[in-house]
């Protein structure tokens, strides 16, 4: 009797040791974000202003602002997203429910596997050459976009795949009994169930290559750019202009760069607001891929 | 999300369609140095308010060297440059048939800096400063009086800029003799702002960055005079110091690269001789030093005369005076 007290009372005591253990460690992620976000609100938010959203970067840390900056992130992220969706999502749902196990499908899924741990400068080399070089788009938002595109694609696939696994088999035999086509079966029952996990795994994406510097600045992002890229919307018809998407552009990240690197203060409390936004962009994504799992999943009836 | 698949799919198709469209409008492009960038950016802010913003400007931080191979391919009008042009990329120009103007725009003064704790050192010698950063250093000289024996027996911590940038290797040509090449075994980073924090936090450290870099941390550090090896004097590094050229060898001419090709477009030339007529003013409000007032005229008069070719003949040249350098020329 008192052996097996003794027994419950040491497994109970690895089991509280491992509880803290594991609280203690998520406190340390927790707690670095915090100093870190801390550190930068604290430098930064006396920066924050108006006219920090409205201003060009200028020589005077007090006039300069991410006007460029922002609108050259969101653009650029605008035509990552219209790019990596698509083929990302096509490419996982085709791996995964219409693929065959063979010899040729191993080497693309080694492949993806490979290619989501190059580094990202690498891609940015490649894109040069493609982008810039071979199909002549310039150094522009088309290309930085594209670049920024072959980054996250690997994620993206591979998110998508992880989504579709997720679906039990007996759904798409239910669906099949019926007498549906797999392109309906994917269509109606695999896409709904899995959007949840493929726009997670799509905000996941997009948050990497939002804090991206190295392969912008290889496919020629500048630094200093005091004029915004042409609106989309046009006065003549057809009232909608793609020109932006072959324009020069500036990121978050590369001013931020910037300005930290520079030896006055007063660029280093720009730097740190220019933090605070990007986190909070990043923080607003993440948020937005929350709620859309949240909502995606009160959805599924199963 | 069927619905949104198809519709961005259908946005790209339309992309890809209105790709050609590309009119013609006044822009001035430039890239390289990240060194030159801050005084190229203060001249760009001012001539676009100048032109009511009828002329965009762009500037990018590709490096000297990633800037010189977009330079060279005819992709930039004007490069930025913290060296002179080396041969290779020389050859480069010639190749796509690119020709250019070299313009010295100030000069940029390299700092050696202690913890202001640091009691023992009065001055240096470039042979000191040798005898540290060469190659053969490298594992040995790990303590202080090992440089010089009154020196005390402490560690000696050093710190030096990113081995990528031009200011290793103007520090390297300059001190051991050679560019590119020192010992590896010191702490680098391409952000100046990291070694100011590293020699402020160690009494026993010792590194080297622009000298605007002190100038905004001047309670953290403290400045080590040079001995000009020329005069024998030592030498605080100041921008009076700087711009006389006594300061030497640690202070080096800074350049813009116009393309003659570019000089067709009325906006480039005008940006030019916007750059040298306010060059003098922009620099130092950035914390440059500036040229004086003579090299800026001369430029100027190269610029007008549309000298093409370099003063250095494909290598970085230490110690040099950018007036004599133009004199030579005989403008």
């Amino acid at each position: 009797m008192k052996d097996i007290k003794r027994r419950i009372a040491i497994s109970k005591y690895w089991d509280y040791t491992f509880a803290t253990i594991g609280l203690l460690s998520s406190f340390v992620g927790l707690a670095l974000l915090l100093t870190l976000f801390l550190d930068l609100f604290i430098d930064g938010f006396p920066r924050l202003s108006y006219k920090f959203f409205t201003s060009f970067p200028s020589r005077f840390p007090e006039n300069a602002g991410i006007l460029s900056a922002w609108v050259g992130t969101v653009l650029v992220m605008i035509v990552t997203a219209l790019a990596a969706i698509p083929l990302g999502v096509a490419a996982g749902i085709y791996l995964e429910e219409y693929a065959g196990k063979n010899l040729f499908t191993n080497i693309i899924e080694i492949n993806i596997a490979n290619l989501a741990g190059i580094p990202s400068i690498i891609y940015g080399l490649l894109a040069l050459g493609l982008f810039v070089y071979f199909f002549k788009f310039g150094e522009s938002i088309l290309t930085g976009g594209l670049a920024l595109t072959l980054l996250i694609l690997p994620v993206v696939i591979m998110a998508t795949r992880e989504a579709i696994r997720a679906i039990p088999n007996s759904i798409r035999e239910a669906s099949y009994a019926l007498g549906a086509t797999k392109w309906q079966t994917v269509r109606w029952h695999i896409l709904p169930y899995s959007t949840g996990g493929i726009l997670t795994g799509i905000i996941i994406g997009l948050s990497r290559a939002i804090g991206e510097t190295a392969p912008l600045i290889t496919v020629g992002a500048l630094t200093f750019i005091a004029f915004l890229p042409t609106s989309p919307l046009s006065s003549d018809f057809p009232f909608i202009s793609f020109r932006w998407l072959l324009d020069p552009f500036t990121v978050m990240p590369i001013q931020l760069f910037n300005w930290v690197s520079r030896p006055q203060k007063g660029f280093h409390m720009n730097a740190a607001a220019a933090g605070i936004v990007l986190m909070v962009m990043t923080l607003v994504m993440n948020g937005i891929a929350i709620y859309i799992r949240y909502r995606f999943r009160k959805k599924i009836k199963w | 999300m069927f619905k949104k698949i198809v519709l961005g799919m259908i946005a790209i198709m339309i992309m890809a369609a209105s790709i050609p469209v590309m009119a013609a409008e006044k822009i001035v492009k430039i890239d390289g140095s990240s060194t030159v960038y801050p005084i190229t950016e203060a001249v760009a802010e001012e001539f676009q308010k100048a032109k009511r913003a009828s002329v965009k400007v762009t500037v990018g931080i590709s490096g000297t060297g990633g800037g010189f191979k977009k330079f060279c391919r005819g992709e930039t009008d004007i490069s930025d440059a913290s060296r002179p042009i080396l041969k290779k990329e020389m050859d480069v120009c010639k190749e796509h048939g690119i020709e250019y103007v070299e313009l010295p725009v100030a000069y940029d003064g390299l700092a050696v800096m202690v913890n202001p704790k640091n009691t023992w050192v009065k001055s240096m010698t470039v042979a000191d400063l040798k005898k540290m950063w060469e190659p053969a250093a490298q594992g040995k000289i790990t303590k202080w009086n090992q440089v010089r024996s009154e020196w005390p027996d402490v560690p000696l911590k050093l710190y030096g800029a990113g081995v990528d940038s031009g200011t290793y290797d103007y520090f390297t040509e300059a001190i051991v003799g050679k560019a590119k090449s020192s010992r590896g075994d010191f702490t680098s980073s391409e952000d100046d702002n990291v070694l100011v924090q590293g020699i402020a936090g160690d009494k026993n450290a010792l590194g080297f960055f622009g000298l605007a870099y002190y100038e905004e941390n001047r309670d953290k550090l403290k400045l080590v005079p040079v001995i000009n090896p020329k005069t024998g004097k030592e030498v605080l590094p100041s921008e009076q110091t700087v711009m006389d050229g006594t300061y030497q060898p640690l202070s080096r001419p800074i350049f813009i690269y116009v393309s003659k090709k570019s000089l067709d477009k009325s906006e480039v030339k005008e940006f030019v001789e916007f750059y040298l007529k306010n060059a003098a003013k922009l620099v130092k409000q950035v914390k440059y030093v500036p040229l004086p007032e003579k090299a800026y005229k001369l430029a100027e008069a190269r610029f007008s005369k549309r000298k093409i070719g370099t003063l250095f003949g494909g290598e970085a040249e230490v110690g040099v005076k950018i007036e004599d350098l133009l004199k030579r020329e005989g403008l």
